[in-house]
């Protein structure tokens, strides 16, 4: 498909879903060192918070060393032209939370509910709308509703004042048939002005095929990381997203040398670990496991002594998702016990 | 012997179930259903178990309450009736058991507080143990009101407090997290609708039950097929190294207690220690009664409101308690 002069809105990931491959552990620092390399670049929408959004800050998701109004603040007033976006993950982040972000200057928002949970996030997105605030509906685990479903789901977001609807590819599961047949059924029942975005994982190193399938049906706004900086195998990388969409005469806006600099110079110095497709995160992939389990699997297999993978591939045939990183551990244990590892407390 | 007789405001699934669990106590007695919708399955079935409805709301029972003696009410609609509900029947006598999240009364977890709440109610004191103030009616007002709306929380408040509570008894806790994760088909358009709500609630009352410092509760809707079993996650932060043998043996000792009104209420795994940190794994699962097995976040709050109401009918019938009218404002 010729898709010379499309226009595509990126939007960038780093800051939010990078947070959780660094432990949640980014300094205020790092965060305007990337925030403002972005903002120069040209990308239009930074995503800043907790890799687990607004309320994140927790036991179950980790302590990040600073709060999201501290993130979101210091990085808003640096910037020129790019947006601050966040997550609000209903359930865990609530209206005063977003009042707070949107007091420290975020202006976008992806209110994120599991692809089949929709209707927990009326309140949510009719508060964002009220904000004025760019306001997306973000089905996530995308791959466990079908096509009519996720439409369905998207609709109803619409419904409630979503002006953009995302695909959301949280287990990097999805192959480019599986977006096109969600993008396009998400394209027949949405208003003609409500956008659609796709975001993707690179566990099965699909991130960059399935964003421009996703653009082929008609998605509008593609999410990304510079240098994949995200959970699992990462996000799909914005600089080689853009690359291929300069290849491709897709309107990105945003100047890809500086992009390319900045994956070389500022993210990958930043990473703990090589995010890159690798046994557990090709695991994720592979089962449909939500892609934040990673980093949470591996230090329960090192406590209990069952390896990650046996724990990822349990999780997901107990079709456990997004938000549920406690019964990881919980899992690890009763693998652990299954195989005489470990003894059971109670009586 | 003599029983206690209760109307079940709000003809849903949590309505039709505590048919069930009332029909089953020595002390209550289900007499009417209350419902807005005259088709609603829930008021047919009610009329089945030989129950009297009306689909006109709280104001068609009003008219019956006298001549029908009932004293207690389950409220299962939504925070946002239960306030007028609650006070058209409290202005006759009647007291409510709040299962909304309206919270306007005391709230209660059957085995961390009960005790203390009918105590209060018989020694006409109000809800912080404080003797009410003489010389002000307002103040006599707004404590004889708190005792006669007692509020449940939520699901995951009643199944993740007690164990809260089972630390907190032994040392200060200063932080206590809980992650409920429900099965998509137990979960109504109501608690839906009204996530933050859910989390509000259950967030102030693991302070203000629990006695953590601060608290925070998280809640998953798994849409998984066959449905999930209710799952709590409690994780607890102690000021100092916890003393582990004493709060194990207090958290297992609660679980017994839980499980005296909710058989399926089960350890997973743990107590885990990791530095001041106790985590526990919990499961609950339902009766069955009217809700499926799965949806025991359903169970546990029907269950726990019947136990609480089951604890107010004794003391009314031993004389100990009379409940009266709260003039209206």
């Amino acid at each position: 498909m010729d898709l010379k002069g499309k226009k595509v809105i990126l939007h960038d990931m780093c800051l939010r879903d990078g947070m959780h491959a660094k432990r949640e552990q980014i300094s205020i620092d790092q965060m305007v060192k990337v925030a403002t390399a972005l903002d120069e670049a040209g990308v239009p929408y930074v995503q800043v918070t907790h890799g687990a959004g607004l309320g994140g800050n927790s036991l179950q998701h980790g302590f990040a060393p600073h709060s999201n109004e501290d993130y979101i603040s210091t990085v808003a007033a640096r910037m020129k032209q790019a947006k601050v976006s966040v997550l609000l993950i209903p359930g865990l982040g609530t209206m005063r939370e977003l009042q707070s972000a949107y007091d420290c200057g975020a202006r976008s928002v992806h209110v994120a509910t599991h692809c089949t949970e929709a209707d927990t996030s009326p309140q949510h997105i009719a508060f964002a709308r009220k904000l004025g605030m760019d306001t997306t509906g973000f089905l996530m685990m995308a791959h466990l509703n079908d096509p009519a479903g996720v439409a369905q789901q998207g609709k109803l977001m619409e419904s409630y004042g979503a002006q953009t609807v995302y695909v959301t590819d949280s287990a990097g599961y999805m192959l480019p048939a599986d977006v096109i047949a969600r993008v396009q059924a998400l394209r027949d029942v949405l208003k003609p002005e409500t956008e659609i975005g796709f975001h993707g994982h690179h566990n099965l190193g699909m991130g960059i095929a399935n964003s421009i399938a996703a653009i082929e049906a008609g998605a509008t706004r593609i999410d990304g990381s510079v240098g994949g900086l995200g959970a699992g195998a990462g996000n799909t990388p914005l600089e080689v997203f853009a690359a291929v969409c300069e290849r491709m005469g897709i309107d990105t806006g945003v100047d890809l040398f500086k992009l390319m600099d900045m994956a070389e110079e500022i993210i990958v110095p930043m990473m703990e670990h090589v995010v890159r497709v690798d046994r557990e995160s090709l695991t994720l992939g592979f089962a449909g496991v939500y892609s934040t389990f990673l980093l949470h699997s591996k230090r329960a297999a090192e406590r209990f002594g069952v390896p990650a993978r046996d724990i990822l591939v349990e999780l997901g045939r107990k079709k456990m998702i997004g938000g549920q990183e406690d019964m990881i551990m919980d899992t690890a244990m009763t693998m652990a016990r299954e195989r005489g590892l470990l003894q059971h407390v109670a009586a | 012997m003599k029983k206690i007789r209760c109307a079940l405001i709000g003809s849903g699934n949590i309505g039709t179930d505590l048919i069930y669990k009332i029909q089953r106590s020595p002390v209550l007695e289900p007499v009417w259903m209350v419902g807005i919708d005259p088709a609603s399955e829930g008021l047919a079935r009610a009329r089945e178990m030989g129950l009297k409805t009306t689909a006109d709301g709280v104001d068609g029972l009003l008219p019956h309450v006298l001549e029908d003696n009932i004293q207690i009410a389950f409220d299962a609609t939504s925070a946002y009736v239960h306030a007028e509900n609650s006070r058209k029947l409290n202005e006759l006598g009647v007291m409510m058991i709040d299962l909304t999240p309206a919270a306007i009364g005391p709230l209660c977890v059957p085995p961390v507080n009960l005790r203390q709440h009918a105590d209060q109610l018989s020694q006409g004191r109000s809800q912080d143990g404080s003797a009410p103030s003489g010389g002000s009616e307002r103040s006599e007002r707004g404590g004889l009101l708190a005792q006669m709306n007692v509020n449940m929380i939520s699901c995951a408040g009643q199944a993740t407090i007690p164990i809260v509570s089972a630390v907190s008894s032994i040392q200060s806790v200063a932080y206590a997290e809980i992650v409920a994760s429900l099965a998509s088909k137990s979960v109504g358009p109501g608690t839906r609708a009204n996530l933050d709500e859910f989390t509000y609630t259950t967030s102030g009352a693991i302070e203000k039950v629990g006695g953590a410092r601060k608290g925070k509760a998280l809640a998953i809707i798994n849409p998984a097929e066959p449905p999930m079993i209710m799952r709590n996650t409690i994780s607890c932060l102690t000021d100092d190294a916890p003393d582990q043998a004493r709060i194990t043996a207090s958290i297992l000792q609660m679980i017994k207690e839980v499980q005296k009104y909710v058989p399926g209420y089960r350890l997973v795994n743990g107590p885990v220690y990791d530095a001041n940190k106790v985590q526990v794994f919990m499961e609950v699962a339902g009766l069955g009664d009217y809700l499926p097995k799965y949806a025991g976040n359903l169970d546990i709050m029907t269950a726990a409101a019947t136990r609480t109401a089951e604890m107010f009918a004794e003391e009314i019938l031993a004389g100990r308690i009379t409940l009266r009218a709260v003039e209206p404002a």
